[in-house]
């Protein structure tokens, strides 16, 4: 834990888009694109919250290139992700997945969008009933029912 | 000695504080008016000795009293004064202090302007801000003096972390502090109504105009943050959904939802038991953030004060206060009232939607930055939220609102008319899609988001004018009158637009970048040269400089188009030769709203430097846009309704 520290802090000091680094580059841009993409999700774990496409690290550097060495034997991105998460874990990848145990994570915010609405439709219905039954609203029932009932009235 | 004074100083505010709040509360009970005048008498004084004992602290690290142990540990006498005056709030007790001299500033602003608020509230507010002043000046004093000496001071100190040696950040800092515990005043106000049980108009009359200076302040703070990122950490970006950054970002979406619902709780007398919620979040996130950010909980590339252990304290006082306001709250809120009705259409409808949609977006990003922790905590299992996962939730949240916001400032109150607000904003749709079609057909590579994102900062923009036209009735009424109108609209109107609109150029500017950056980097020997966009970057030469406390390799880059000459840009590679550390200094060409922004790195074999360079379009744009939102927060706060206390006066003399 104290090493992933001192590295930690290492590594936060000189933070450039390191990815780009030409002499790490692939020959072909279309797999190099898809390299830099894949770079993006992965976490650079010995530093401070940063990406392997950003880190500097030594450790950002050797994930590159399992990377690049990957998609250069056309390994798709799922098959990339896989390897890596088997490897370090779930720590690895920056877009938490879909699973169970991320249900409140990816959950959360839409539901409390749903659960705002309705709230906000419960009060506009309410408030409607309780408009209803302001007393000019009951006088003009009052009169409503009172201008129909003689026709439902039997008697002649 | 002057330390020593300081350090008194700071014993005396705590006493004072306490002070502060036995008298106020003491002038309630009794409803004697001497009583709570004493207590804003102590609020004052409170803040005069937090201010000496800052002075203190900022004499010391002016003249390089390295006797002083947070001087040794964070100054250095090569450092230029900027940084020295700086690095009085870049360490951990003195950004504490900091935080005290907002707290007990706010305080004494209170106690000072308060004249108009009914007196039971008042004195319930210096009260209330009185015990958030003495809980963090007891444990400023107890547990992170600023001002503790040295048995042995070192000949020199260990300087500050030179990425934080930076104009933006130099002043960063105050404005973010100012803003955070602006919001303690809010949440004062709260905490002072729940105990009155009233809410009304002139209670929510009070909360806007300190909501507005802090939301204002935090907007800034933010700004500058964000900037300094960009060019300093030099890799282009300027948000990086980072713990440090999201505990920001929290109280400022807060801030912005109460900004909304205090307008209902004023004109409509609606919401009052969720603005005081919300009063009472605002702060609530605010020591959120400081917690998060001093106890270093959350790894983040912007941790640099950090401290686990006071962590907990902090953790403490977080729990105690927010607890006791929300306690506070379940109890007495019931007894508030729901307050005027509206229709499904109406303005207030749309102020609703704007704060589910706002606190839906806080959820997520705090969901989003403690969820690590959660999930380690139950499953031991560790994992990372990093942007994707806000890309997928907080932009649609936030596209939601985006959409709607042009329509909201339309609407009527109580009972809006939905086909008039389309007809009156169906020019601003347009000029929308057409802003959209001519990214689609002038910019390339074509993206897809990217046009609807440049559309939706063009439908704000438009959307605010849109309301101005209407206010004004341009083009409808008679010229003469239109001017007459937009002579006298009220400045709170202004404001307001004015945030619309700076909401809409930093849409534009955020997406415009993202979007379509160009990223270069190639090993250069000097005078090679590389293209980005359709800029050639050459590299000149580049010659050893050396700073007040730095070595450093700067290039010269020359940027042509089309074999003209654009600019030149000269970044640095520098190393701090107290602490070690390299650091890339950024060379930026201002292109319109664009940037060029070059970036030079280490030397490789062969006398070649790694140099990257971005286009950055519309950059400027990112920045520009909330500085404009924060002048509106200004211009809004200058309007004569919110003047504390004038339209009471006015309704009286009516």
């Amino acid at each position: 834990m104290r090493l992933r520290l001192i590295l930690a802090a290492l590594a936060g000091m000189a933070c450039v888009a390191a990815a780009s680094d030409p002499a790490e580059r692939l020959p072909d841009p279309a797999q190099e694109a898809q390299a830099r993409e894949i770079f993006r999700d992965v976490r650079c774990l010995v530093c401070q919250n940063e990406s392997i496409d950003d880190s500097e690290a030594e450790l950002a550097r050797d994930l590159r290139q399992i990377v690049r060495e990957q998609v250069k034997a056309g390994k798709s991105e799922t098959q990339i992700k896989a390897f890596l998460t088997d490897r370090y874990g779930e720590f690895v990848l920056l877009t938490p997945r879909f699973s169970a145990g991320n249900l409140a994570l990816w959950g959360v915010p839409f539901l409390v969008v749903a659960a705002g609405v309705a709230l906000l439709f419960v009060r506009l219905r309410k408030r409607t009933l309780d408009a209803e039954l302001t007393p000019l609203e009951a006088e003009r029932l009052r009169r409503l029912d009172e201008r129909e009932t003689p026709r439902h009235d039997p008697a002649k | 000695m002057i330390a020593e004074a300081g350090a008194f100083a700071l014993i005396l505010a705590l006493a004072l504080s306490i002070a502060q709040v036995l008298l106020s509360v003491a002038g309630r009970v009794r409803r004697s008016a001497p009583l709570a005048g004493a207590g804003e008498g102590a609020a004052l004084a409170a803040f005069l000795a937090v201010a000496a004992a800052f002075a203190a602290l900022m004499h010391a690290f002016v003249v390089s009293d390295f006797s002083v142990e947070n001087v040794a540990a964070n100054s250095h006498s090569a450092k230029p004064l900027l940084y020295r005056v700086a690095g009085t709030w870049g360490s951990h007790e003195g950004s504490m202090l900091l935080w005290c001299l907002a707290l007990t500033g706010f305080g004494a602003a209170v106690a000072g302007l308060g004249r108009d608020l009914p007196r039971g509230l008042r004195a319930m507010t210096v009260a209330t801000q009185g015990l958030l002043g003495t809980v963090f000046l007891a444990y400023t004093v107890f547990a992170s003096n600023p001002l503790a000496r040295l048995l042995t001071p070192p000949a020199e100190g260990r300087s500050l972390n030179p990425l934080l040696q930076d104009p933006a950040l130099a002043v960063h800092p105050p404005f973010l502090y100012a803003g955070y515990v602006g919001m303690s005043v809010v949440f004062s106000l709260a905490v002072a109504a729940l105990v009155e049980g009233r809410i009304d108009a002139a209670w929510s009359r009070w909360v806007r105009p300190w909501t507005l200076a802090a939301w204002s302040m935090l907007t800034v703070g933010i700004t500058l943050g964000a900037f300094w990122a960009y060019y300093e950490l030099g890799w282009g970006g300027w948000w990086f959904w980072d713990p440090v950054e999201n505990a920001s970002f929290m109280p400022w979406l807060i801030a912005t939802a109460l900004l909304h619902s205090a307008v209902v709780t004023e004109k409509r007398g609606a919401l009052a038991g969720w603005t005081v919620f919300l009063a009472l979040a605002a702060f609530t996130f605010s020591m959120l953030g400081a917690f998060l950010v001093r106890s270093g909980v959350l790894t983040s590339v912007h941790a640099f004060a950090v401290d686990p252990t006071r962590g907990v304290l902090l953790l403490i006082i977080l729990a105690v206060t927010a607890g006791l306001g929300f306690s506070l709250f379940a109890w007495r809120a019931p007894t508030l009232g729901q307050g005027g009705m509206f229709a499904p259409v109406s303005r207030e409808s749309a102020l609703v939607l704007n704060n589910i949609l706002l606190a839906a977006a806080t959820a997520t990003v705090l969901l989003g930055t403690l969820y690590p922790l959660i999930r380690e905590a139950m499953s031991g299992e560790a994992i990372s939220v990093g942007p994707p996962y806000f890309n997928l939730t907080f932009t649609p949240l936030m596209a939601a609102l985006l959409i709607l916001l042009p329509a909201g400032p339309l609407l009527a109150w109580k009972r809006g008319d939905a086909k008039g607000v389309v007809q009156r904003l169906w020019i601003a749709a347009l000029a929308a899609a057409a802003t959209g079609l001519l990214a689609l057909a002038v910019v390339n590579p074509k993206k897809a988001f990217g046009v609807l994102g440049v559309a939706l900062g063009g439908w704000l923009i438009a959307g605010a004018l849109a309301e101005i036209v209407e206010r004004t009735r341009a083009f409808r009424a008679p010229a003469a009158e239109s001017w007459r109108r937009l002579t006298g609209l009220p400045r709170g109107a202004w404001g307001m637009t004015l945030a619309h609109l700076g909401l809409g150029v930093f849409v534009l500017g955020a997406v415009f970048e993202t979007t379509w950056k160009v990223e270069a980097a190639e090993a250069l020997p000097v005078g090679g040269s590389l293209d980005v966009g359709a800029y050639h970057v050459t590299l000149e030469a580049v010659r050893p400089v050396t700073g007040p406390n730095y070595d450093a390799d700067r290039g010269a880059i020359t940027v042509t188009r089309n074999g003209r000459p654009v600019c030149e840009a000269a970044p640095e590679r520098r190393l701090y030769t107290v602490g070690g550390q390299t650091t890339s200094e950024v060379g930026l060409c201002y292109r319109g709203m664009s940037h060029i922004y070059v970036v030079l790195g280490e030397r490789r074999d062969g006398g070649t430097y790694l140099v990257r360079a971005y286009w950055n379009p519309w950059a400027s744009l990112i920045f520009l846009g909330p500085a404009i939102m924060a002048v509106g927060g200004l211009i809004s706060l200058s309007d004569r309704r919110l003047r504390l206390g004038v339209g009471r006066r006015k309704a009286r003399a009516a």
